[in-house]
């Protein structure tokens, strides 16, 4: 049953995306989606990071031994976060700032290691393209739609572009910690509701 | 054991390729991170007090190595004559270290301006050392030689309301300025004239 890359690239979009459907990778969800820029940062910089050691890990599939495939995975995608790293330390460096922590930490995020193990391995270089750029692409656009909801309700502002005029009063429980697993409860709440038909 | 050593060296050599792939990366960002990290931390500071200088001060700048610490000069160039240089020293605030840069004419020692980089003072209060322009301007004109003290302990430099302390760490940096302008004009003036030749 061999699928098409489109069919691999959509799936990441809507039945397998990622914090919605597989519910993984949820801590940078969470944690970074207070504004919108932030939320499109982290989604690119994951979605490198997923292309690349997909793309890498399938071109080596045949050469890494199955014992210790899980340490040659983890090297590959730390070398790739460690780029992204740097890349935007040269680049972004605002967006770096508020980044912070969170991108070192797409080294343990599961949604990559998960699709290194369950689908690079197993399959072609073209597929795992399709693939990462399809898990990424879905997890950029939760990322977006969470901390749109999120920046609106909770700062008044769009991309930094205040929305509501100056007597709006924040709701700012939504920028904080609590709101983000609301919201994100709220939205898996409605993805699940239109899945069902 | 034929295979412990196969899975050995599958692990060495993706260790290292990714090791390699990282150092020419590192080497190849690292001028730009350290130019992006002035530019967000020190670049404010330093813009405001070489105002109307003809050059970028955060790109031609010293390097000079005194004592095992390490210093940079940032070089502003007035009237085509590149006679000021302005560089941090840190006082100590109320709330810890204050970074304050100090910028001075080297042809007759006189400070051009003086502002704060990074701090942890009380908002509103000692902050303001950073934020009110009026309290760092009573440094301007005046020779760095001098020893500055606050009003409260016999000096010349109006304290900031309430903010004593912070305003004494502030003085305590451009006096310490001044210490090191004295011990290393030499130098700075031999290391200007090397890079222009």
């Amino acid at each position: 049953m061999a699928k098409t890359a489109v069919q691999e690239f959509t799936k990441g979009l809507w039945a397998e995306i990622p914090p919605f459907r597989l519910v993984l990778g949820l801590c940078p969800v969470l944690a970074v989606t207070k504004t919108v820029e932030n939320g499109i940062g982290m989604g690119v910089a994951t979605t490198f990071v997923l292309i690349c050691s997909n793309i890498l890990i399938s071109l080596l599939r045949n050469v890494i031994p199955k014992k210790v495939r899980i340490a040659c995975f983890i090297v590959v995608i730390a070398t790739f976060v460690t780029v992204v790293e740097l890349v935007m330390q040269a680049f972004a460096y605002p967006l770096f700032l508020k980044l912070g922590i969170f991108i070192p930490l797409i080294v343990v995020n599961c949604i990559v290691l998960g699709r290194a193990e369950a689908f690079a391995a197993k399959n072609g270089v073209v597929a795992s393209l399709a693939d990462g750029l399809g898990i990424g692409v879905g997890f950029t656009l939760s990322l977006t739609a969470l901390a749109i909801v999120r920046e609106i309700l909770g700062n008044g502002t769009f991309y930094d572009i205040p929305v509501f005029g100056p007597t709006f009063e924040p709701f700012s429980f939504m920028v904080q910690a609590p709101g983000a697993f609301v919201c994100l409860g709220l939205m898996l709440c409605i993805m699940n509701m239109l899945g069902k038909k | 054991m034929r295979e412990m050593l196969k899975l050995f060296i599958a692990v060495v050599v993706f260790s290292c390729l990714s090791g390699g792939v990282l150092a020419a990366i590192q080497n190849v960002t690292k001028e730009r991170i350290e130019y992006q990290q002035l530019k967000f931390v020190k670049g404010p500071t330093i813009k405001n007090i070489m105002e109307g200088c003809s050059n970028d001060p955060l790109i031609d700048r010293l390097r000079i190595v005194d004592e095992a610490k390490e210093m940079h000069l940032f070089i502003g160039e007035f009237d085509g004559k590149r006679n000021t240089v302005a560089f941090e020293t840190f006082g100590k605030g109320f709330g810890g270290a204050m970074g304050v840069i100090v910028g001075v004419n080297l042809e007759n020692d006189e400070i051009i301006g003086v502002g704060v980089t990074t701090h942890s003072e009380t908002p509103g209060v000692g902050s303001k050392a950073k934020t009110d322009p009026d309290f760092t301007a009573q440094f301007k004109g005046l020779s760095i030689l001098d020893p500055f003290k606050v009003k409260a302990d016999g000096g010349q430099i109006d304290a900031l309301s309430g903010a004593t302390i912070s305003s004494r760490g502030v003085a305590g940096a451009v006096v310490e300025a001044g210490e090191i302008y004295k011990k290393l004009k030499p130098t700075i003036i031999e290391k200007m004239k090397e890079q222009k030749g």
